[in-house]
């Protein structure tokens, strides 16, 4: 049984964690991109989209991706070329999302959709309790993991990513070093669409082979709470997802087994848990300081 | 372009607004407004085909609008009222949360008919409140999954503690117990009428407790689908959900609201409307059971039998002797529960090992 918890955790783990690290990469650059989820979801109707029409998951997860990242690409000239404010139009992008993905969508209602397998590593897959959580998942399972690692390395451990630091942290200096500050976050921008574009397809194609309207149902939002959770360090984005997810799959498993906790209490629980580790954290503000990207939301125009 | 004007305002409900301009005189004008999306295939969508259903029966006769995705609360009033001003002569409100914003507009807006889906407060003679015996359905459910279930263990997804769930419950319950006296039921309350990933989440959660079927009282396809991943047997909700499990779904309440709808509208037409309280079931065609499927004939046979039962000889799920979950009586041998009672129902009745949250 712990082992099935542990792969149901995964499951609602895993489209945040890819949400999220996508949205960190953004963030990181100084951009603050409050479309995830309008990314998220136009992935998730494109994914299903193109999977049930081609039969194939792959070419879903493979539209979503490229949808997410046209849609951050819409974003990035808006605020990047022609300097709009930011929040605004991250809003903007998630309220046009919900919009455009039920105009879509209204084709694929009640169509049971395509189930992407998952991928089961011989040998491992049979070790006990941890076998299948860690080795039978779906593909995307393992390329979430991968991003973090991905994103990790690059971030602390090679040069693009200390010039993408830079920029985040300040703008002004970044571009008196010769940077090319906007082309830098054109790319983190890209990047982020994608990875909500991914995480949305995740949803349709994994989570729930379904389209329905609204099926991010915020998904989107606690990525970007997440980003702010684990203070912009990838590895805590992983490790705040999976709390989270911990916390909302345990709730149900309380109420089964009949704990006496009123059930509200026990579904706000994962956002609780999240206000109460962001307390935390925040209560040492020079590392927090020393974690934010000083130049996050702030537009650069560069000095003629 | 007016398509697009309603896509959009689905998810601005509150900011953007779909209505059709000022209606002409003659035609009549009826509005709906719906607290999901009509995407989801559950029970904003019945209500929906249940408009098409108005349209397709009148033709040119009557011009419709429709709002989905409308929050329960304050954005409710707005856009009841919007509707209001809109040229609306009848507005349908399908939701229970709807209830207070539509007494309120209703008093503001005299000359227009208001029709509250699943509430019970009709303080102006414009409000008339309609509803459906889903509990029928889910008394047939019961009966079901006890002759289905193997451990005699269901899982039961729920929405809100509000009255029209625990009657849902508690009927499901008592159709069980007329198969299986000490059948049990695992109850999850998801807080959610409708988020895909949490019901699927919940579902799995039941079966990892060890349920070995399950039934739902949330709107998305998703623990049916989660069902039919793990071999096990489940129900549709709302609507036929068998293209998403056709050999998991055993059968599911379809809530069918034209017939309704197309009788009200009418009734506005020949200026012959009344406030009323209309709580159709099976007998009505309110409520339909899709097909008895994946199940053997013996089993199918128990079940079209109750669903005669209830649709022919008029029996009441809610028939005693029925005891509540401390075990005081409720119904004596042979009483039938009073709507009133049934329609503020906020007890389980004996056998449900769960606490009510309220």
């Amino acid at each position: 049984m712990l082992e099935s918890v542990l792969i149901t955790i995964a499951t609602a783990a895993t489209p945040l964690l890819i949400a999220a690290i996508g949205e960190l990469v953004v963030e990181r650059s100084g951009v603050l991109n409050l479309g995830v989820e309008g990314m998220m979801v136009m992935g998730a109707v494109t994914g299903f989209g193109v999977a049930i029409t081609t039969g194939s998951p792959w070419l879903g997860v493979f539209a979503a991706i490229l949808v997410g990242a046209a849609f951050a690409l819409l974003f990035g000239f808006l605020t990047l070329s022609l300097v709009t404010n930011q929040v605004a139009t991250g809003l903007a992008l998630t309220l046009l999302g919900l919009g455009v993905s039920g105009m879509i969508g209204e084709a694929f209602i009640g169509l049971p959709g395509v189930k992407m397998a998952p991928l089961v590593i011989p040998v491992l897959s049979d070790l006990p309790v941890v076998g299948r959580f860690l080795f039978a998942q779906a593909p995307l399972f393992y390329i979430s993991i991968l991003l973090v690692i991905g994103v990790s390395y690059f971030l602390f451990n090679t040069r693009a990513g200390l010039t993408l630091r830079s920029v985040g942290d300040n703008h002004d200096s970044a571009h008196a070093l010769g940077i090319k500050v906007i082309a830098v976050r054109y790319a983190a921008v890209v990047f982020g669409g994608a990875c909500a574009g991914l995480a949305g397809g995740y949803l349709s194609l994994v989570y729930t082979p379904q389209w329905i309207e609204n099926m991010t149902a915020g998904r989107g939002w606690i990525a970007l709470a997440l980003v702010v959770f684990a203070s912009w360090r990838p590895w805590r984005v992983l490790a705040g997802a999976y709390l989270f997810g911990a916390v909302s799959i345990g709730q149900l498993h309380a109420q089964v087994i009949g704990v006496s906790v009123p059930s509200q209490f026990l579904s706000a629980l994962p956002y609780l848990a999240t206000v109460a580790v962001l307390v935390l954290i925040s209560r040492n503000r020079r590392l927090t300081m020393v974690n934010t990207p000083a130049c996050l939301g702030r537009p650069f125009v560069p000095a003629r | 372009m007016k398509k697009l004007v309603l896509a959009l305002a689905a998810t601005t409900a509150a900011i953007a607004f779909g209505a059709a301009p000022v209606a002409a005189q003659d035609k009549t004008k009826a509005c709906w407004i719906y607290v999901g999306p009509i995407g989801d295939f559950g029970y904003s969508y019945q209500h929906h085909q249940g408009l098409l259903d108005v349209e397709e029966h009148f033709g040119d006769k009557v011009e419709t609008a429709y709002l989905e995705s409308v929050p329960e609360g304050a954005d409710a009033e707005r856009a009841l009222e919007r509707f209001a001003r809109s040229g609306c002569d009848i507005i349908f409100a399908t939701s229970f949360g709807f209830m207070d914003p539509v007494q309120k507009v209703a008093a503001k807006f005299p000359d227009i008919k208001f029709e509250h889906a699943t509430g019970f407060k009709r303080d102006h003679p414009n409000v008339a409140t309609y509803n459906s015996r889903f509990h029928e359905g889910r008394y047939v459910q019961g009966v079901i999954a006890a002759k289905m279930s193997e451990k005699g263990v269901a899982g039961y997804i729920a929405s809100f503690p509000i009255p029209e769930v625990v009657m849902g419950i508690n009927a499901f319950m008592l159709g069980a117990q007329s198969v299986n006296p000490d059948f049990q039921v695992k109850i999850v309350w998801a807080n959610t009428w409708f988020d895909a990933g949490k019901e699927a989440d919940a579902a799995k959660a039941l079966l990892d407790q060890g349920v070995d079927i399950i039934t739902q009282h949330t709107d998305s396809t998703a623990p049916l689908q989660v069902a039919a991943e793990r071999g096990i047997k489940g129900f549709g909700q709302a609507s036929d959900m068998i293209k998403f499990a056709p050999e998991t779904q055993l059968t599911s309440i379809v809530d069918d609201w034209g017939p309704y709808y197309i009788e009200r509208v009418q009734a506005v037409m020949d200026g012959t409307w009344e406030q009323n309280d209309v709580w159709g079931g099976m007998k009505d065609g309110h409520v339909v059971m899709a097909p008895y499927t994946n199940m053997p004939d013996d089993v199918k046979a128990a079940a079209e039998e109750i669903e005669a039962k209830i649709k022919d000889e008029g029996f009441n799920p809610f028939t005693g002797p029925v005891y509540k979950q401390d075990g005081t009586l409720w119904l004596e041998e042979g009483q039938v529960a009073p709507d009133g009672e049934v329609l503020s129902m906020n007890f389980y009745i004996k056998g449900i090992d769960d606490k009510l949250p309220n």
